[in-house]
C-alpha cells in the first residue's frame, strides 16, 4: 500500500504494533531541542493517528505507545476539523488504556451466584455460542400464519453506537441475516 | 448532517436549537467561532443558559418541549413579513403542490383519525393528482389548497403572544430571533441549524426536527455552504451504526426490513412495496439484492429470490424499538440478551424498571471495557439480591478504539480510519474479532443440523478468514461491494445490479474502497476550497460534503452567492463543477426539465415543506404539551401528541402537576460522555466532575430552602434520587400564560460502578417516546424537589 505522507509528521499506518524509526519534528526550534531529546518518552516513537472515541466531531488525536504502553496522546495538527486541539475527554484518551478499572479477562457469572469468576475465551465464547444455540432453536418461527418468516423474538441485541463501521456491519450481518434476530437496536434510538 | 464540522464557518447566522456544542461537542465550537470572527450571529434557544448561550448574540430562553410552537412562530414571522427567499421556495420545495380535498385540519387535529389504534389514515393527506398519477401544481401559490397556502393558515396561528406564552421567551428576545434569523432567507445569505438530543428527545421529536426542515427550506438555506439542518450526534460512529441498520426497522443504507405480510411473502411483491415510482431510490432493488448477495454469497441465487426469505421477517405492525424490547423483557417474553458496548441501565428510560426487567432473562451477554452497571445488574450494589437473580451473565473484555483498526463515521459523514496504536489490552479483543469468533463457533455449532434455524445459520456468506482473527480487508471489501465472479470492487453504487452480479454490505459506502485504495484512510487536508477537504477521508454518498448541493446554485445553475459556491453548471464543459461532488447528475443540463429538481431522493426533487404521507401526527409539525406537561395546549384542545403510542402500563407510570410542578431535563457535561463507562472510569476525568448533582433556580432554591451543596430528592412517578444541589442563574422560572412555573436540570452521566459514582437520572424518566422514532422523551417531565 501506499502510504500517504503528511505534512509535518510520519505516521504508523500499517496495523504492526511494534515501533518504527522514524523523524519526528517537534513543534518549536530544532536545535535547541535536539540535544535533549533522547530525554523525550516520544522522541523515538512514531505515532498512530486514530480518531477520538467519544462524541461524533470526529478529531484526529496521535497515540505514541511502545509495545508495553500508550505513552502519550495528542490532538493530530494535520486534521482538518481539529488542528491539533482538543477537549477535556479527547485530551484524557490515554487512560482509557492504562485505568485500572479495565476488565482485561473475560468473566462469568453462574446464575444466582454473588460474584464474577474469571474465565478463558473458549469458555466464555461457547457459553454464549450454546446459550443463543439452545433459546435460538426453541423458539425459532419458520413459518407465521403460513409465510416463510425465519425469526426468533426471544433473543434481543443492543449497541454500536461506539463500535467501527466494519463492526457494526458483522454484527448485523450475524444477528439479523444469520440468526434471525428481531430485536435488534442501539443508542440512536435512545 | 446535511453539511459538516468545517462548514459551520460559512453560516451568516447560526441558531442552536436542542444543543450546547460549546459543552458537548467542544472542538465543533472553533468553526462557530470562526464564523462569528467575520461577523457570524449566534442564537442559542434552550431552557439553559449553556455555556453556548454565553457566547451567543441573542439568548432565547425556552420550556422543554416546545420547540414547534417556537419554530412554527418563526415561520409565521417569516411568511407574514415575507422574508422567505421567494425563487427557491416557488421551485426547489414543494410549496406549489395542490394537496388532495381529503386534508383537514381541526382543532389540533389532521383528518383521517382513528382513536381506538391512536392512527392516522395519512392517504388523507396525499398530493391531488391528475389521472396519470402526476401531482397537480399552483406555481403562483395562490390555489387555496396548495402547500404555501395551507402552511401559512396552519402557521398564522402560531401569533407571537401565544408563542411565547407557551414557551416562555421574552418577547422582545423572541422577535430578535425572528428577525435575526429571518434575515438569512435574503438570496445569498447562509442561515444553519444546529440540533441534537434537545430537539429529538420528545413525544414530538421528529416534528421537531420536520420544523427545523420547512423553516430553512422558506429561507433557502438547503444545499448551501453554511446551511443546512444538522444534527450534532453525541456517539463517535452513531452516524455509522445508524447506516449500518443496527436498528429494527432498517436494514443497512436506510432501507427496509420485510414483514411476515402476504405482500412481502415475495421478494418481488417487497421489492413492489419499497420501491417509489420516481426519485432515486428507484433504484433500490439493485441495492437490496446486491445486500443479499452479500449476506448470503453463492447461496443467494436467482432460483431462491436471492436468499430473501432467509432474512427474517419481522411481525407486521410490531414495535421492536428499545422500549419495547424492555417491555418484552418485562414480560419474559426474552429469554437472551446480548449488549456490544451498551449499558441501559443507566442511559434507558425509567431505567430502575429496565435494570429489573434484566432479572427476567435467562442469559445475558455484555462485551465492555469497564464492568457497567447492566452487566452487573444482578449486585448488591445494584439494589438486588444476587442469589434471585437467575441470569446467567457472560463478560466478554473489549479493547478500545485505539487498540485495534477500522473507520468511524462521525456527524459530518466522513468516513475516517483509524489505526492500531498498540496491542488489546490484557486479554482484551477487538468487537470485530469477538463477532467473528462467535460467528465461527455457531455455524460450527449448526454444521450438520438442516433445521431451518440451522439453514439460515448455515446460508450465511461469511468469508473473513480461516482462524478466529477476521481479516478486515475482506471486511471493507464486503461493505463497499464487488463483482461476484471477478471479484473486483464496485467503483460507485451506481454500477449496482439487481441480478445477482454485484454484492454491496451498506450500498451509501459503495465507492470508499474502489481498487486499491481504501478512501477512508486518505490524509491530505488540501483545502481546494470551500473547506471541503474532498481528499481527507471519504464521505458518503460518493464522497459528497454537502448534501443536496444542486439547490446551492440558482435556476441557471449559477451560485447563489460567489461566497458560497457549492457546484455550478458549466455550460462549456457540459457538466456540474465546482468545489464539491454533485449531488445531481453530473452531466444534467439547463435542456432537462428536471434541471431544477435539487432534492433527487424525494419523488418530484422538490424539498417537503408538506410530507404527504410520511410521518405519523401529520404533514405538517403542530405543538402539543409533553407526555407531562405543567398547563393546558394553548394552540388546541389536544394536549398530548396524538399519535404517540403507549407500552407496557407497567413501565410507564404518569405523574400530575398537582403532585410534580417542576419541569425537569437531563443534559451532558463537557467531563462526562453517555453513560459514563468511558468516563467515570478515567481518573481525570472522575476527578473533574465527581459528583451528581442538580441544577436549580436561586428563586426556586429560595422557595424551598435549599442551599448550595445541599443534598435534595428529586421525586417522579417513577422513582427518586438523591443529588447535591447546584443552585446557579443558569435556570429561571418561567412565566407562561397561565402561571409561573420552575425547570431544573441534571446530567444524566452517573451510575453506582466506576471511580466517579451517583445517582441515575434515568431512574426518573419516562417510558414513553417519539411517535415517529419512539426516542424516549428524556427532555421534558415533571418532578418535585425537596431538601434531604
Amino acid at each position: 500500500m501506499e502510504v500517504n505522507v503528511t505534512r509535518r509528521q510520519f505516521l504508523k499506518l500499517s496495523g504492526a504494533v511494534a515501533a518504527t524509526l522514524a523523524v519526528v519534528e517537534l513543534g518549536f526550534d530544532e536545535k535547541s531541542v535536539k540535544a535533549q531529546s533522547e530525554e523525550f518518552k516520544i522522541a523515538k516513537l512514531t505515532p498512530t493517528p486514530t480518531i477520538c472515541p467519544y462524541c461524533s466531531v470526529g478529531c484526529g488525536i496521535l497515540v505514541y505507545a511502545n509495545e508495553d504502553d500508550v505513552v502519550y496522546t495528542e490532538g493530530d495538527p494535520d486534521h482538518p476539523i481539529n488542528e491539533g486541539t482538543l477537549c477535556s475527554k479527547g485530551t484524557t484518551v490515554r487512560q482509557v488504556y492504562t485505568s485500572e478499572k479495565r476488565v482485561t479477562k473475560p468473566m462469568y457469572r453462574a446464575p444466582g451466584s454473588s460474584k464474577w469468576e474469571e474465565v478463558d475465551w473458549d469458555f466464555a465464547l461457547d457459553k454464549v455460542a450454546k446459550n443463543i444455540k439452545e433459546t435460538r432453536d426453541k423458539t425459532f418461527m419458520e413459518k407465521e400464519n403460513g409465510i416463510t418468516v425465519n425469526r426468533t423474538d426471544a433473543i434481543a441485541y443492543l449497541g454500536g453506537a461506539a463500535l467501527d463501521n466494519e463492526e457494526c456491519h458483522l454484527l448485523q450481518k450475524l444477528f439479523r441475516a444469520g440468526l434471525g434476530l428481531s430485536y435488534i437496536e442501539h443508542q440512536a434510538r435512545i | 448532517m446535511t453539511n459538516h464540522w468545517n462548514d459551520l464557518q460559512f453560516a451568516d447566522v447560526l441558531m442552536v436549537i436542542g444543543a450546547n456544542p460549546a459543552e458537548n461537542h467542544p472542538i465543533s465550537f472553533r468553526w462557530i467561532s470562526k464564523a462569528l470572527e467575520k461577523g457570524g450571529k449566534l442564537i442559542s434557544v434552550d431552557p439553559r443558559y449553556t455555556r453556548t448561550s454565553q457566547m451567543a448574540n441573542v439568548y432565547g430562553q425556552l420550556r422543554s418541549g416546545t420547540d414547534i410552537a417556537f419554530i412554527g412562530g418563526m415561520i409565521n414571522y417569516v411568511l407574514e413579513n415575507e422574508l422567505y427567499h421567494k425563487e427557491y421556495v416557488a421551485h426547489y420545495t414543494n410549496a406549489a403542490y395542490i394537496v388532495a380535498d381529503t386534508y383537514k385540519f381541526e382543532d389540533g387535529m389532521f383528518s383521517g383519525y382513528d382513536e381506538a389504534t391512536r392512527k392516522y389514515d395519512q392517504s388523507q393527506w396525499a398530493f391531488k393528482t391528475d389521472e396519470e398519477g402526476n401531482v397537480l401544481t399552483d406555481p403562483t401559490l395562490t390555489d387555496p389548497n396548495c402547500v404555501y397556502q395551507l402552511m401559512k393558515k396552519h402557521y398564522a396561528r402560531y401569533d407571537i403572544d401565544t408563542v411565547v406564552g407557551v414557551t416562555g421567551t421574552d418577547k422582545d428576545t423572541y422577535l430578535d430571533i425572528c428577525k435575526t434569523y429571518g434575515s438569512t432567507g435574503e438570496v445569498g445569505k447562509a442561515g444553519t441549524i444546529l440540533y441534537a438530543m434537545g430537539g429529538t428527545q420528545h413525544t414530538v421529536g421528529t416534528q421537531n426536527i420536520r420544523a427545523y426542515a420547512i423553516l430553512q427550506l422558506l429561507l433557502g438555506n438547503i444545499g448551501i455552504a453554511g446551511g443546512g439542518v444538522n444534527a450534532l450526534r453525541g456517539e463517535s460512529n452513531v452516524q455509522g451504526s445508524t447506516d449500518f441498520g443496527l436498528l429494527y426497522h432498517n436494514v443497512p443504507g436506510y432501507m427496509e426490513v420485510p414483514t411476515g405480510s402476504e405482500g412481502d411473502s415475495t421478494y418481488q411483491g417487497f421489492l413492489e412495496r419499497i420501491t417509489p415510482t420516481s426519485g432515486y431510490w428507484v433504484n433500490k432493488p439493485k441495492f437490496y439484492t446486491s445486500m443479499l448477495k452479500s449476506f448470503y454469497g453463492d447461496n443467494a441465487t436467482v432460483d431462491n429470490e436471492f436468499g430473501y426469505h432467509f432474512m427474517p421477517k419481522i411481525a407486521p405492525g410490531k414495535d421492536y424499538s428499545f422500549m419495547r424490547l424492555f417491555d418484552a423483557m418485562h414480560r419474559k417474553e426474552l429469554e437472551g440478551l446480548i449488549l456490544f458496548g451498551s449499558n441501559p441501565v443507566v442511559g434507558g428510560p425509567n431505567s430502575f424498571k429496565e435494570q429489573a426487567a434484566m432479572a427476567n432473562l435467562k442469559w445475558m451477554v455484555a462485551v465492555d471495557l469497564f464492568e457497567t452497571e447492566t452487566s452487573a445488574f444482578w449486585q448488591k450494589e445494584a439494589g438486588n439480591d444476587p442469589a434471585s437473580v437467575q441470569t446467567e451473565v457472560i463478560f466478554l473484555p473489549a479493547c478500545s478504539s485505539f487498540e485495534k483498526e477500522g473507520s468511524v463515521t462521525n456527524s459530518g459523514r466522513w468516513m475516517q480510519y483509524r489505526w492500531q496504536g498498540i496491542a488489546p489490552k490484557g486479554e482484551s479483543r477487538a468487537d470485530l474479532e469477538i463477532t467473528h469468533m462467535l460467528a465461527r463457533r455457531l455455524k460450527e455449532l449448526y454444521k450438520n443440523e438442516s433445521t431451518p434455524a440451522a439453514k439460515q445459520i448455515n446460508a450465511l456468506y461469511w468469508n473473513y478468514g480461516d482462524d478466529d482473527h477476521p481479516d478486515i480487508e475482506l471486511v471493507c471489501k464486503d461493505i463497499n461491494g464487488y463483482d461476484w465472479k471477478t471479484k473486483k470492487q464496485i467503483q460507485s453504487f451506481g454500477d449496482l445490479q439487481d441480478d445477482g452480479s454485484t454484492t454491496a454490505g451498506c450500498w451509501i459506502y459503495t465507492g470508499f474502497y474502489p481498487e486499491n485504495e481504501n478512501l477512508a484512510k486518505r490524509r491530505d487536508n488540501t483545502n481546494e476550497g470551500m473547506s471541503n477537504f474532498l481528499n481527507w477521508s471519504f464521505a458518503w454518498p460518493a464522497n459528497r460534503r454537502i448534501l443536496y448541493n444542486r439547490a446551492s446554485a440558482d435556476l441557471n445553475g449559477k451560485a447563489w452567492s460567489k461566497e458560497r459556491v457549492g457546484i455550478e453548471w458549466n455550460a462549456q464543459e457540459g457538466k456540474w463543477t465546482g468545489y464539491d461532488i454533485p449531488d445531481f447528475v453530473a452531466t444534467k443540463g439547463p435542456d432537462d426539465p428536471t434541471f431544477n429538481d435539487p432534492f433527487i431522493m424525494m419523488a418530484g426533487g422538490k424539498g417537503a415543506i408538506y410530507a404527504a404521507s410520511k410521518l405519523n401526527e401529520g404533514p405538517f409539525p403542530e405543538h402539543y404539551e409533553p407526555y407531562e406537561n405543567p398547563i393546558s395546549n394553548a394552540f388546541s384542545s389536544v394536549q398530548l401528541n396524538p399519535a404517540v403510542q403507549f407500552g407496557e402500563e407497567e413501565m410507564n407510570a404518569k405523574g400530575e402537576a398537582d403532585k410534580y410542578p417542576i419541569v425537569a431535563t437531563t443534559y451532558r457535561l463537557s467531563e462526562h460522555w453517555q453513560s459514563g463507562a468511558m468516563t467515570r472510569n478515567v481518573p481525570w476525568l472522575a476527578e473533574l466532575v465527581n459528583h451528581m448533582f442538580i441544577e436549580i433556580s436561586e428563586e426556586l432554591a429560595k422557595e424551598k430552602g435549599i442551599k448550595e451543596k445541599d443534598k435534595v430528592i428529586v421525586a417522579t412517578a417513577r422513582g427518586e434520587i438523591e443529588a447535591y444541589a447546584m443552585i446557579t442563574k443558569r435556570f429561571k422560572p418561567y412565566k407562561l400564560k397561565e402561571k409561573t412555573v420552575h425547570h431544573i436540570g441534571m446530567p444524566w452521566h452517573f451510575g453506582y460502578k466506576g471511580i466517579a459514582t451517583g445517582a441515575t437520572a434515568n431512574r426518573l424518566t419516562p417510558h414513553i417516546g417519539c411517535a415517529n422514532s419512539t426516542i424516549p422523551e428524556y427532555k421534558a417531565f415533571l418532578c418535585d424537589v425537596r431538601r434531604v
